[in-house]
């Protein structure tokens, strides 16, 4: 059995002697935090313009994360690649001769790079969170208000999730541009249309990123959106059942399949 | 016909290629040597008119290349197995060439049954092995029939067969009277395959010659001689009787005597007047590897060194002192033959050398102190004259390409 | 040491890999050979654990390698040059390989040196030439010091003073009592490396001996004689029975002579000799001859109008010994 932190420290140098590290991560960062400020600016500009519903359920800390939805396409991006270019670049032979057992290969390999992304994905939402509320003025809350917290620390965590499902599903493609193939559209399209087709919303519900941003939300059904049928926390669980599945098919599909 | 005048091609500050003028001639396949580094690639690009000289001028049957009416027809060339656009099939890809030279669609369907790749025409190219991509790559070549062709280490990633046919291929088109230059690192497949040679080092050309006045200029042909091997007393007389007539004689590990200095009927004269019978007189000729070391040595970008294997725990497992030795008389015929005196990489002119002769022995004579390392004939040149020989700026233009 | 045993790869209907067992021994360098498709890649991964076999064993030291801690101490592999990430520095490369089996990273330093990549350590891999990927690939194999060394292709890409090295390498490393595992399809290369071959085609073994058997079963041997006394030399190999055969240049050549008696019979008869030397067909002959047959992508020799340059065909190589052995065959060369 090959030693835990001996790979842990291996896939830590991985992480970050590469590029692509940095400039995701910081795209995630910048993206979300722009995002999110020029769209408080706008709603504090545009704030009498909402109709009574909206004003009713308007909510200060969701607005504030309004960056997420191109955000967390940088952090697809970042999980697709702490994966796939084991492949694209065959260091996946290199990598398996030194650490033969698969479970700590990826364990390890999924650990360092979901650290990283919550990291990275708090200081996000923390930022996000304090410069919206910033630029909202009166429309503004606080981290002390109920609730707020749970849903700036659940940005993070949201983040870091998007990250990790990336992450399996990339291990279970083998193939960075299949996997940004796939999940880019999700995120960015699929997901976002079928949330809005009244037919397909009862399902898109339960989209891994439909169900995980329910922990964004501060105001229940806020900005007078559909009732969901599960609560923050409900909402985040679905979403980790997701990660989950992803993760156990990418793990399995390294042990059975050849290198 | 092939003809290079005071080519020279300049990146920056570096020359890759220096006043190089050499004619490459019809009928004979022209082997195109050097080391990493040493500018081969660029002056193949110039030659096809990729690259684009600082100074001097390279034409092909009395054009450059640029100027060549339909050169496709006239010049075929391999130089990268992978410029194939990977997602095309195989025959859509000559296809596509074919056309644009105006290249009836049969002759594609024709080389493709010269490289023995009919089968898998249809496949996209992209699941090629490096072996299958070289034959496309050759097949390209082939395509319009050309009189002279260029070959840029055409034996890459080909499997025994394919290396076979490669050579007989090059050969055969030289004999039909077309100019064939190939550049290759393999010095015991050039041994076989070329008749002339063009050595560059440093973008400078170092030589430009047969193969057979190269291997004799640059190394020393010997003969081995074997007395009855039951008798020391023969041996002896004979050592003696060859010194004596001016020949140079040490003795190999198998106890047969290598005799440099003496053509073949004077030794067996001289044994004959002493009285020595012969159970052994064979000429032996360097091989072109050595010949090639010799001459190229300090003209070497990326040089290897003995692995010094500080910074591991206890060096080595006890297990293992010194290995058994392995009778290797029936194998020794198989090693390089001992370079007359030394290492190739040593400098100095060959001379008699003091120890034992480096032999196929004595590369694996196991030494008694084994785990002492590094091991007393390290596998390349010692650490210390490294220095001079690393360029400043080792990412040649050739090598990072 | 490594064992195979029973060894088996099939990938849906076809078989890669067929009821493999050899052992590779420590102290000598061990040829791997057969020609393209034969199932050599397909084994080395195997060995390594990247493939899993459809049946069949590898023990490495007696030990499957998933029961290696930290394989690298124990097993070096160079599998191919493209094993590397290329947004990473050489350096970096193998510095995360050594951390993953507690490797010092002062090693990292030394195995660049030792392949001459110093200069470029903290360059890029992907503006490396397949030369430079080679050595980075080799440096990696030698990280952990290991007992066991396997190298696929190695001098792929090298050129003339890599190829020294390298096979001094390897010659160096077996004589230290290393177990060294190497593949090739360059028969003059494997000719002079390596003492021991392995013989694979279409996934069978084909061989399994020591080199110079090798060619002695699977080619011609011949004593050459020159003399300028040709009338009597053939004469008197006349009376004596030896069946000769005569070469266009003036030489005779007797089929699996012993050389020493043919020596002692010109001295009999007083004849002088201008040569006397046993010949043994190559490497690349003996393979060619054995491995005729299992070979997958055939070069044809199609003559067609317009005088294409028609390849000879493909298995003629090993009827016309005296063309290809001229310059490369004689003893040692």
């Amino acid at each position: 059995m090959a030693s835990v932190p001996a790979v842990l420290k291996s896939e830590w140098t991985k992480i970050r002697t590469v590029s692509s590290t940095t400039w995701t991560l910081a795209c995630a960062l910048i993206v979300t935090v722009a995002i999110g400020a020029a769209l408080c600016a706008l709603m504090r500009s545009q704030f009498d313009d909402l109709g009574p519903a909206e004003r009713l359920t308007f909510d200060p800390t969701l607005i504030s994360f309004s960056g997420m939805i191109l955000g967390q396409l940088a952090m697809v991006v970042f999980g697709v690649l702490v994966v796939g270019t084991e492949y694209s670049s065959g260091m996946i032979r290199s990598s398996l001769a030194a650490v033969p057992r698969r479970g700590t290969f990826l364990f390890s390999k999924l650990a360092v790079a979901t650290l990283l992304a919550l990291v990275v994905g708090l200081v996000t939402s923390f930022v996000t969170f304090f410069l919206g509320q910033a630029l909202l003025g009166p429309h503004r809350t606080t981290i002390g208000a109920p609730n707020v917290l749970r849903a700036v620390v659940g940005a993070g965590l949201y983040m870091a999730l998007i990250a990790l499902f990336s992450m399996g599903v990339a291990a279970m493609l083998r193939s960075s541009m299949l996997s940004l193939g796939i999940l880019m559209p999700f995120f960015f399209l699929i997901s976002q249309i079928l949330s809005a087709v009244p037919g397909a919303k009862t399902v898109a519900r339960y989209f891994p990123d439909r169900a995980g941003s329910q922990i964004m939300q501060v105001v229940p059904d806020a900005m007078n959106s559909d009732p969901a049928p599960y609560g923050p926390w409900g909402g985040l669980g679905i979403m980790a059942l997701w990660v989950i599945a992803a993760l156990a098919g990418g793990y399995l599909v390294l042990r059975h399949r050849d290198a | 016909m092939i003809e290079a005048v005071g080519l020279t091609k300049r990146y920056g500050a570096k020359t890759a290629v220096h006043n190089l003028s050499f004619q490459v001639r019809p009928g004979t396949v022209t082997g195109f040597l050097g080391p990493n580094g040493s500018g081969k690639s660029t002056t193949m690009r110039m030659i096809l008119g990729l690259d684009r000289p600082t100074s001097g001028h390279v034409t092909i049957g009395g054009h450059p290349f640029r100027g060549l009416p339909n050169a496709p027809r006239q010049v075929g060339a391999l130089l990268d197995a992978k410029a194939v656009h990977g997602g095309r099939s195989a025959r859509s890809h000559l296809l596509s060439l074919a056309q644009l030279a105006g290249i009836p669609a049969r002759r594609v369907d024709e080389v493709l049954g010269v490289v023995g790749l009919q089968q898998v025409a249809k496949q996209r190219s992209k699941g090629f092995s490096l072996g299958m991509g070289q034959r496309l790559g050759i097949a390209a070549a082939l395509l319009g029939d050309p009189q002279v062709l260029l070959f840029d280490e055409p034996v890459n990633g080909l499997d025994p067969e394919g290396i076979l046919w490669v050579r007989n291929l090059m050969k055969q088109l030289a004999a039909e009277g077309r100019t064939v230059f190939v550049s290759s690192h393999l010095m015991s497949e050039m041994a076989v395959t070329a008749e002339h040679l063009i050595v560059i080092g440093r973008g400078q050309l170092l030589a430009d010659m047969s193969v057979k006045d190269f291997i004799s200029h640059n190394s020393a042909d010997f003969a081995r001689v074997r007395a009855p091997g039951t008798d020391p007393a023969q041996r002896e007389k004979l050592t003696s009787a060859l010194t004596e007539a001016g020949g140079q004689v040490l003795p190999e590990p198998d106890g047969a005597l290598r005799v440099t200095g003496l053509p073949l009927p004077r030794i067996s004269e001289v044994a004959h007047e002493a009285d020595v019978r012969l159970w052994e007189l064979s000429p032996h000729q360097a091989s072109l590897e050595e010949a090639y070391m010799r001459m190229t040595q300090g003209a070497v970008d990326y040089r290897s060194t003995a692995d010094q294997k500080a910074g591991l725990q206890p060096a080595v497992p006890p297990g293992y002192a010194p290995p058994p030795v392995i009778p290797d008389v029936p194998q020794q015929g198989w090693y390089a033959p001992p370079p007359p005196g030394q290492n190739p990489y040593a400098a100095g002119p060959p001379q008699a050398p003091v120890h034992p002769p480096l032999g196929s022995d004595a590369v694996r004579q196991p030494d008694p102190q084994a785990p002492a390392r590094p091991a007393p004939r390290p596998p390349a040149a010692p650490p210390v004259p490294q220095a001079p020989d690393t360029p400043a700026a080792p990412t040649t233009p050739e090598d990072a390409r | 040491m490594i064992e195979l045993e029973g060894l088996t790869k099939r990938y849906g209907s076809k078989v890669a890999v067929d009821q493999l067992s050899f052992q590779v021994r420590p102290g000598v360098v061990t040829g791997f050979l057969g020609p393209n498709g034969a199932g050599k890649s397909t084994t080395m991964r195997m060995l390594l654990d990247l493939d899993n076999p459809t049946s069949g064993s590898v023990r490495i030291d007696g030990k499957h390698y998933r029961e290696l801690a930290e394989p690298l101490k124990y097993i070096g592999a160079l599998l191919d040059a493209k094993a590397m990430h290329g947004g990473r520095t050489a350096y970096n490369n193998l510095l995360c390989l050594a951390q993953s089996n507690r490797i010092p990273a002062a090693r990292v330093s030394e195995v660049l040196d030792t392949v001459g990549l110093t200069a470029v350590a903290k360059k890029k891999a992907k503006g490396f030439s397949l030369g430079m990927g080679q050595r980075l690939g080799i440096a990696s194999a030698l990280l952990g010091d290991p007992e066991i060394l396997m190298f696929d292709e190695p001098v792929n890409g090298l050129d003339p003073e890599g190829i020294h090295w390298i096979r001094n390498l390897m010659k160096q490393l077996a004589g230290e009592g290393r177990t060294i595992f190497v593949s090739s399809h360059l028969m003059s290369e494997m000719a002079l490396t390596a003492d021991h071959l392995i013989v694979i085609g279409q996934g069978r073994l084909l061989a399994d001996t020591s080199m110079a058997d090798f060619i002695r079963q699977n080619s011609r041997s011949f004593v050459r004689l020159r003399s300028p006394q040709w009338e009597r030399l053939l004469d008197v190999l006349h009376q004596a029975g030896v069946p000769f055969l005569q070469t266009g240049d003036g030489a005779i050549e007797v089929d699996n002579g012993r050389i020493e008696a043919l020596g002692e019979l010109a001295a009999q008869h007083q004849l002088v000799l201008h040569e006397l030397s046993g010949q043994q067909a190559s490497l690349e002959e003996a393979f060619m001859q054995m491995t005729a047959g299992s070979v997958e992508y055939h070069a044809h020799g199609a003559t067609t109008p317009g005088g294409p340059p028609a390849a000879p065909p493909d298995r003629g190589g090993a009827q016309e010994p005296p063309r290809w052995g001229a310059r490369g065959q004689d003893k040692g060369v």
